[in-house]
């Protein structure tokens, strides 16, 4: 039963930090139709800007905030100087959908370089802001501790005020037209590069947030947000590129079977889960659980 | 209230619209009139900034404004309809139209974020709410727009386009796909419109254009080959020849 029960809270926690990268990728494909693999490089650039801070102001909230901000300021720039230029410039053809993604890919590169240069590659580690000791339970300890109970409730809130942001707000009701049909968006009098921008923001505060929920059980390196890309990548696919219900649901269906098999057959079997039920889902529903594809005009 | 002076498009090396001129007056409907590839949808794009204008100018109000972004359409009190309805499936009905009101939204992302927009959207709704009265659709304001009917999203796509309060409507066949009671319905709301703006109606159904307009221009190949009251462009011979035929 403890086995259960530790099994259900850590799917969860580690399903909460998936689900921030995974909405992150759902806001930038929603809103530009590029997966954009440099969401690694610019959640752990963010971290280490949040783990400066931390170091130097001495508090982790201070830290989180700064790497939000940051995050959403670089995810705007790359946005306004990078890739709308590159849209800009091609306007047909298959290299329409190949370039700006091959482009994310340089950028991923180009990031991590640069954080190399700046902070060097030896790990780094953030101090959690709570106990990353286990509960106690019956006795015994469980792999559950208070950091992860903090985690879930921060990404719980962010993704009520996003939510909210999206579903309460004419701003939201923006975000949403512009995915689904910028022409019309446009005629609307909707600024369409404007609330891509701010997409590509939100989604850079996503990943500035996750990196820094998810470090203190880690450790810091260039590399450090890589596998989390993957499974916040995974988990998108799973919930349906354009659905952020979705990319939440994705994660957690992840982070459940990762947890579970992990626990209950081998903790050898983190990579191979997420990748069996990525196939499963690709066979028998290949726009995703969640997908929206159907009413999608673009 | 519009006028347009020489426009001309070209797509590539193809003349899409040539040294076009037209002119609509306050609370006038002109129609627009002619075969498949004339030019009708071209004219629309270019005055919505969808297409690019090679040259020609564009009064509004008696004032010399450049050829608009698609998103400075509504500030110049023009507002569109497209011919392939264009409704956001997965919104509601009120959401739909909320989406043609959003630039008089003041409220910024942190308030918004934070839930302090309140008065904002109280204010886009009720805005949203008249206009789908003003189109007999206030009862489906809550449902999703895919689960409509056809008829009724043409009605919303208007509805759509009126929330801004526009002072020129740009229809685009408005009566495409509709059967015999629904176009008599939208050639009655067109007459309604005209007393609160002006339009300009794309349409093949020559019945709706016949009952609803004041004045025609019959394009072909790009070019304006005939305009004037509805009368004087029946009984024109090179509109005959080109898209009414001996039978209208």
């Amino acid at each position: 039963m403890l086995k259960f029960i530790t099994a259900v809270l850590t799917s969860l926690a580690t399903g909460s930090i998936y689900a921030l990268m995974s909405t992150a990728l759902v806001l930038v494909w929603r809103s530009t139709r590029v997966i954009n693999f440099a969401q690694a490089g610019q959640a752990v650039f963010t971290t280490y800007i949040g783990y400066e801070v931390t170091i130097r102001s001495g508090s982790y909230w201070i830290g989180v905030a700064a790497a939000i901000i940051s995050g959403a300021l670089i995810g705007a720039v790359i946005d306004r100087f990078f890739m709308r230029p590159i849209f800009k410039r091609i306007k047909s053809g298959p290299i329409v959908m190949i370039a700006p993604v091959v482009a994310t890919l340089g950028l991923l590169g180009i990031i991590q370089a640069i954080i190399g240069f700046i902070w060097g590659l030896t790990y780094q580690s953030i101090p959690a802001p709570v106990s990353t000791d286990g509960y106690q339970i019956f006795g015994s300890t469980i792999a559950f501790s208070p950091f992860n109970l903090m985690v879930l409730i921060a990404v719980t809130i962010s993704m009520l005020l996003l939510t909210l942001l999206f579903q309460r707000t004419n701003i939201g009701l923006a975000l949403r037209a512009s995915a689904y049909s910028p022409e019309i968006a446009k005629l609307s009098g909707i600024k369409v590069d404007a609330i891509r921008t701010l997409g590509w923001a939100l989604a850079g505060a996503a990943g500035g947030l996750a990196g820094m929920l998810f470090i203190p059980s880690s450790y810091l390196y260039p590399n450090a947000m890589d596998v989390l890309l993957v499974f916040g990548f995974i988990a998108a696919v799973i919930g349906g590129l354009d659905s952020l219900f979705g990319a939440v649901a994705g994660a957690m269906i992840l982070g459940f079977a990762i947890n579970f098999a992990t626990s209950y057959i081998s903790s050898k079997l983190v990579f191979p889960m997420a990748f069996i039920i990525l196939i499963l889902v690709l066979l028998i529903k290949p726009g995703g659980i969640f997908s929206s594809v159907k009413g999608r005009k673009d | 209230m519009l006028s347009i002076k020489s426009l001309s498009v070209s797509f590539g090396g193809l003349k899409a619209l040539s040294n076009v001129n037209l002119e609509l007056q306050a609370n006038e409907v002109v129609g627009l009139i002619g075969p498949n590839g004339a030019g009708k949808t071209t004219l629309f794009n270019a005055l919505s900034g969808l297409a690019d204008v090679e040259s020609g100018t564009l009064e509004i109000n008696g004032k010399a404004h450049k050829w608009p972004k698609p998103y400075e359409l509504i500030d110049l009190g023009v507002a569109r309809t497209l011919q392939g309805v264009g409704l956001f499936p997965e919104l509601t009905v009120l959401e739909n139209v909320m989406i043609g009101d959003n630039k008089s939204a003041k409220s910024g992302l942190i308030s918004s974020a934070l839930g302090f927009s309140g008065s904002d959207e109280t204010k886009l709704k009720e805005r949203a709410m008249t206009a789908l009265e003003r189109v007999y659709a206030s009862g489906i304001a809550d449902k999703r727009a895919d689960s409509l009917p056809y008829p009724v999203t043409k009605r919303v796509a208007i509805a759509r386009a009126l929330v801004s309060e526009p002072k020129i409507l740009l229809l685009d066949e408005p009566a495409g796909g509709l059967g015999a009671q629904d176009i008599e319905w939208m050639n009655s709301l067109i007459h309604n419109l005209a007393t609160q703006c002006s339009v300009i109606l794309v349409e093949h159904h020559m019945d709706v254009v016949m009952s609803v307009c004041d004045r025609l221009y019959v394009l072909n190949f790009g070019e304006v080959i005939a305009s004037g009251d509805v009368e004087t462009v029946r009984r024109n011979e090179a509109v005959v020849a080109a898209y009414l035929g001996v039978n209208n």
